[in-house]
């Protein structure tokens, strides 16, 4: 799977640049460099204040919460992974739920499974300040986790609720206690809630490096299943011009899904296949060479670098370690 | 993922990988214990607390299996009389429920929050309030009731949207005064919505003497088992056992007192 390095030896000199955007801003300036990342950040936004403007200002868009919710009263939309929960649970749930689960699944496929993560879940704001504060405190070591524990969280959840005849995620969900705690406004009642949030956070910056959203959550696991299918998909296009900066396996939130797309030989497909990308978009942000670029899942053209410039010559560096 | 070592000759990447699922299954396992632990502690604790929104699935256990804690029940309301539930509130985290001391269930006509829930947590089979049970309310401290110390309060009753069939006052003689009546408020189940209009009205300053409890906490299982005498008799039309011999009651003439159909004394004005 992974490329071998060229001269692994060289390897352990490679210095990560301290500040990974560091090229990039050089390259195409600050907000160029972050353009993807500020998007994202709106959106996560946009999640929480379209559901807000009801209760604060009486203006209704988004009702509800991430587990059901309705946009001006009449697009509904329920959460797939509480879906089928409730269905493991023994409930037939009414057609509005059926046609909500619908909807998001196609939203997903269109979008990306896991761009709920990157663009809508208010939990990946918190756990992208966790690594953030994690890398700048220097932190190496941490627990090993397997990628596919959220799999087997997420087999763990459906069976619970089949066992307890309930929606059982729903009791300790991160991601929705947060959103409800917010949009609902009980901040300050609900203090599991914020010890559940502030544990994922201390998991993140002390335990594991991306450890929640990278290895465990089994929401993320559900939208990456739907994610399988995603017809939006981030291309490493311009693969040729890539000079090993490695900037990008040090932004990406699951940089095992570039190695395939990146050092993909001649007629393996440049682009990010995997379930786990997320759609951040972030690799596009910090490539200072242009490679990545958003696009759909047959595109499997590879361009020319746009500049002359020869791929230059840095040692190759290992593949990315976690 | 592959450790560099692991992808060597297949052997070891095998091995590597059956003892990495067989712990993946272990952990997962424990996790799963531990959540189930959680949940069932929830819902069965707390399940007995709580007022849920009218149509809500009777059954506690069917409630949670359909409720996705989304909170579009909360905010169809228009008298904000539902909750999400916090981690201190009666309801397992999350769940609608409500506090009838505080805002009680007005019983809109047009239903609002079972119109919106999506899921049928909220049973949209309900389309006549009248016959929502979100609870029982029950006269609970008869020493503090107004009403039960003989003054005429009767707050509760005027409140009720289903006067004189959920509530009615039912008169019985004061024993304190001799001369004087005490008009118990008392519900009747069939019809008692739980809406909580009496709980919230109740006059007593902090702790209601009435309250809205949910059904299985407030009601006794009915004596199945017993046959009613009286009941037997209205449903046969005559006394079953007939030709019975009445002896005369000793010391006893029934020309000054006579029983009205509802049991009480006809002699007696309050
Ligand atoms: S992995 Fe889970 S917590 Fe993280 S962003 Fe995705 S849904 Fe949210
Ligand atoms: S019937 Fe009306 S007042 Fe009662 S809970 Fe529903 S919306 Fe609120
Ligand atoms: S609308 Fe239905 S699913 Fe949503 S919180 Fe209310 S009862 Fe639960
Ligand atoms: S709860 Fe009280 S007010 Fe509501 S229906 Fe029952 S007796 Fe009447």
């Amino acid at each position: 799977m992974s490329t071998t390095p060229k001269n692994p030896a060289a390897g352990r000199d490679i210095v990560l640049p301290q500040d990974p955007a560091r090229l990039a801003v050089a390259a195409k300036g600050r907000l160029r460099a972050s353009k993807w990342l500020l998007l994202r950040r709106v959106s996560q936004a946009l999640a929480l204040v379209l559901f807000l403007t009801g209760p604060l200002l009486g203006v209704w868009i988004m009702r509800g919460t991430l587990a059901s919710s309705e946009i001006l009263g009449v697009v509904p939309f329920t959460d797939p992974l509480v879906f089928v929960q409730s269905l493991a649970a023994g409930h037939g749930l009414i057609a509005t739920a059926w046609i909500g689960a619908a909807l998001l699944v196609a939203l997903y496929v269109v979008f990306g499974g896991r761009a709920f993560c990157s663009w809508v879940c208010p939990v990946n704001v918190l756990t992208d300040g966790a690594h953030r504060l994690r890398v700048r405190l220097g932190i190496k070591q941490g627990l090993q986790i397997s990628r596919s524990a959220r799999l087997w969280a997420l087999a763990a959840v459906v069976a619970v609720s089949a066992l307890a005849g309930s929606i059982a995620w729903e009791v300790v969900n991160p991601v929705t206690l947060l959103h409800r705690e917010l949009v609902f406004g009980v901040v300050f009642t609900g203090s599991l809630a914020w010890m559940l949030i502030g544990g994922v956070v201390l998991f993140d910056i002390f335990a594991a490096n991306r450890g929640w959203c990278g290895h465990l959550c089994p929401v993320g696991a559900a939208y990456g299943l739907i994610g399988t299918a995603s017809l939006t998909r981030v291309s490493a296009r311009a693969r040729d011009a890539c000079d090993q900066c490695m900037a990008c396996y040090h932004v990406c939130p699951e940089p095992h899904v570039i190695n395939p797309a990146l050092k993909g030989g001649e007629g393996e497909t440049p682009v990010i296949l995997s379930r786990d990308c997320t759609n951040c978009g972030r690799c596009i942000d910090i490539c200072h060479r242009d490679v990545f670029a958003f696009t759909h899942r047959f595109d499997h053209r590879t361009v020319e670098p746009a500049n002359d410039t020869e791929p230059k010559s840095r040692p190759a560096a290992p593949a990315a370690a976690e | 993922m592959t450790t560099r070592k692991g992808t060597g000759q297949g052997g070891p990447s095998r091995r590597a990988m059956l003892t990495g699922t067989a712990k993946a299954v272990g952990v997962a396992a424990v996790f799963g214990l531990g959540l189930h632990t959680i949940v069932a502690g929830q819902a069965t604790v707390k399940a007995a607390q709580a007022l849920r929104p009218p149509g809500a699935l009777a059954d506690e256990r069917d409630f949670l299996a359909a409720c996705t804690r989304c909170g579009l029940c909360v905010r169809a309301c228009p008298y904000d009389t539902l909750k999400l539930a916090g981690v201190a509130d009666e309801a397992p985290i999350g769940t609608p429920f409500f506090t009838a001391r505080d805002v009680p269930c007005e019983m809109c006509e047009d239903i609002p929050c079972v119109v919106a829930c999506p899921t049928g947590a909220l049973d949209h089979g309900l389309t006549d309030i009248t016959k929502a049970d979100m609870g029982v309310a029950v006269l609970i401290d008869r020493t503090t009731c107004l009403n039960m110390l003989g003054l005429r309060c009767d707050v509760c009753y005027r409140v009720c949207p289903l006067i004189d069939e959920a509530i009615t006052l039912d008169m019985r003689p004061n024993t304190r005064t001799g001369v004087h009546a005490i008009f118990e408020p008392t519900v009747h189940p069939d019809a008692c919505t739980g809406c909580g209009k009496c709980e919230k009205a109740c006059v007593l300053p902090e702790a209601a003497a009435i309250k809205v409890l949910p059904r299985e906490v407030a009601l006794g299982s009915s004596a199945e088992h017993y046959r009613l005498g009286w009941e037997e008799k209205r449903k046969h039309g005559e006394a079953l056992i007939q030709d019975t011999i009445d002896l005369p009651d000793r010391g006893y003439s029934p020309d000054h007192v006579e029983s009205t159909p509802s049991g009480g004394l006809k002699g007696f004005k309050p």
